[in-house]
């Protein structure tokens, strides 16, 4: 069932709707898909897609409900645009919002008020239009005790459990997890693409975390990827050391070892290559620069690697 | 004066990137302003360039006291100012959202590293800052509640209102909020506009800013001693929302006194022109904040009100 969370009037004959659809019945658990908070990131939109469809395949197996939110930001994903537009602003800065604030505010604390009281909420990024990242989850140190057995069973590759810090606590997962509402982030690919490999691969991690829930009594995934998990190791972050082109030389996100070449930074207009950008060390490579331009500070790849590897 | 770039950076092919700092006075770290660190910020550049002006006539006149040192930074950002973009000329971060910064970390990660390391340890820091939302203040004073916020000498500027509040998650990351943890007076002073030169309010400003420099014997400049500032927090502040979407018609405008009851505003229908709402205002006050975006959406801030100023 299709319904309506937010409707708001903008000025010149539209208004602002956010949509989700509901597949199930209530009175059981309920988990909810989120995506689209930024606008150019579209992986989620296939995810969103692909597990409506195997439910609705099968809905006789479905137990409980199940939310699709594909677009947070609607106005931003049909516009090609990250922040909310005429704002500028990151809508997943402005958690848990204000019923009495401005219209961004109040939408935010809408969302809140739809999602708050589910028993899982899937937040699903895709980087940005720069990087490209392997399926991950990423998980506040501060709520690692209750997400770390969920987020094991997505189907993931890559668990990263990082500090908590005080500007993310203006996000959607930290206001629903600080309210007893547990929330996952996932990441996975990169902005203004869908990479149908990794979606399908979420999608079999959903079908599973709903089996587990007691949800699911429909055909199953045949196997379910066991993550890395962050804690065991620590990430190490590759910043340009110089301004230019990057070629990169690293065809897929993989383990590389210490002296791999990753990518060279070159000038475009000398013929020189101004760096060549080794692995520092032996690691999972699970974040690596796509969008050629960068300048001095620009990170290029982040590795991570075992404290005391086998 | 001195004039000399505190950080300079390649790029792949614009020319280079430089933050120019002027210097004056042969003393200690007294006092450093910071200008626009956006690139819609034009008017807070303005302001600094008429202070970097006065300052070097009084250094003429030796009324610059010897034993200060003054720092005026009129922007951190000229990349994005000259392409008329907010944000980084790059990735659309935000340098005021990255202190107190990381020198081997991104692009805008290293310039705030390189500002703040610059302006760290000052006695008192001035950032000329700006709005989220478009629109006009009074010209005023905020000052962050950090337990190291100085209101008394807020108030030496003279500036019809001192503006003392919370900071929120997201605020950690603000030079003004590093500074004051840092142990310097942090001030960010509205200078009224931000994407126009509003000439009236950026003199206040300016003006403001040399009053509060003479009151610490920073300069020589005998002046009027400005507005007996009134100290202001959350709950002085009326905000006034929109409840329909379309044109907006301001019936007033900053620092006009209104009585509770009074027509503050229109919204017009965008087609036919007839009035969709009225909007009165809740309190008698000083307007505040007036939101000039011509296209308003419902649940808009068009105002915010200071109760209880005749």
């Amino acid at each position: 069932m299709i319904q309506t969370v937010i409707s708001e009037n903008l000025p010149v004959d539209e208004r602002l709707i956010i949509k989700k659809n509901s597949i199930g019945t209530k009175g059981g658990k309920r988990v909810c898909i989120v995506t689209g908070i930024h606008g150019d990131e579209l992986e989620g939109q296939y995810v969103c897609y692909e597990l409506m469809r195997r439910l609705k395949k099968d809905i006789h197996q479905l137990k409980g409900l199940v939310e699709l939110y594909p677009a947070l930001n609607p106005l931003g994903v049909d516009s090609v645009s990250r922040a909310i537009p005429t704002f500028d602003l990151d809508m997943n800065r402005i958690f848990p919002g204000n019923p009495d604030g401005h219209m961004i505010e109040y939408v935010a604390h809408r969302i809140i008020e739809d999602l708050a009281g589910a028993d899982l909420v899937i937040d699903i990024h895709s980087s940005n239009i720069y990087l490209y990242e392997i399926p991950q989850a990423r998980v506040s140190k501060t709520f690692a005790d209750k997400l770390m057995p969920i987020v094991q069973m997505l189907n993931l590759d890559f668990i990263w459990v990082h500090d908590a810090a005080t500007v993310l606590e203006s996000t959607i997962a930290h206001s629903l997890n600080s309210i007893g509402t547990p929330t996952v982030v996932v990441e996975m690919g990169i902005g203004m693409k869908i990479t149908k490999e990794y979606g399908d691969k979420l999608v079999d991690g959903i079908i599973n975390v709903l089996d587990k829930f007691g949800m699911w009594g429909g055909d199953l995934p045949v196997r379910i990827h066991k993550p890395i998990v962050s804690t065991i190791g620590d990430v190490c972050f590759i910043n340009a050391n110089y301004s230019g082109v990057i070629i990169n030389t690293i065809p897929n996100l993989t383990r590389v070892s210490k002296g791999d070449v990753l990518c060279q930074i070159v000038s475009s207009l000398t013929g020189d290559v101004l760096e060549n950008v080794e692995a520092p060390v032996d690691g999972l490579l699970f974040t690596m620069r796509s969008y050629p331009i960068v300048y001095e500070g620009s990170l290029l790849a982040r590795i991570f690697y075992e404290n005391n590897p086998v | 004066m001195k004039q000399c770039d505190i950080f300079t950076m390649k790029s792949p092919f614009r020319d280079d990137y430089r933050i120019p700092g002027f210097y004056f006075g042969n003393g200690d770290k007294t006092v450093a302003i910071v200008g626009a660190m956006r690139g819609n910020e034009v008017q807070q550049l303005f302001i600094c360039s008429q202070l970097v002006k006065n300052l070097i006539a009084l250094e003429g006149e030796g009324k610059i006291n010897p034993n200060v040192g003054i720092l005026v930074i009129p922007t951190v950002n000229p990349y994005s100012l000259n392409i008329h973009k907010r944000f980084w000329a790059m990735d659309n971060t935000d340098i005021n959202r990255m202190f107190p910064g990381y020198d081997q970390g991104e692009t805008t990660q290293r310039i705030a590293a390189a500002l703040f390391e610059t302006v760290k340890g000052y006695e008192y820091g001035i950032q000329l800052s700006s709005y989220y939302l478009n629109g006009n203040f009074v010209p005023h004073v905020r000052v962050m509640d950090t337990g190291y916020q100085d209101i008394e000498s807020a108030e030496s500027f003279g500036l019809p209102f001192v503006y003392e509040y919370e900071p929120r998650p997201y605020d950690t990351t603000l030079l003004n909020y590093n500074w004051q943890i840092f142990e310097t007076k942090a001030f960010s002073v509205y200078g009224g506009s931000t994407d126009v030169i509003n000439k009236d309010l950026a003199k206040q400003t300016w003006t403001g800013i040399l009053r509060f420099l003479h009151a610490k014997g920073i300069i020589d400049k005998p002046m009027h001693g400005g507005m007996v500032p009134f100290r202001l927090k959350n709950d002085k502040l009326s905000t006034v929302v929109s409840r329909q979407s379309g044109i907006l018609y301001p019936r007033c405008d900053i620092a006009q006194n209104v009585k509770k009851g009074d027509l503050l505003a229109e919204v017009l229908s965008p087609y036919m022109g007839e009035t969709l709402d009225s909007i009165y205002s809740p309190v008698t006050g000083t307007v505040f904040f007036a939101h000039h975006t011509p296209l308003i959406h419902q649940h808009s801030r068009i105002f915010q009100i200071v109760e209880y100023i005749e």
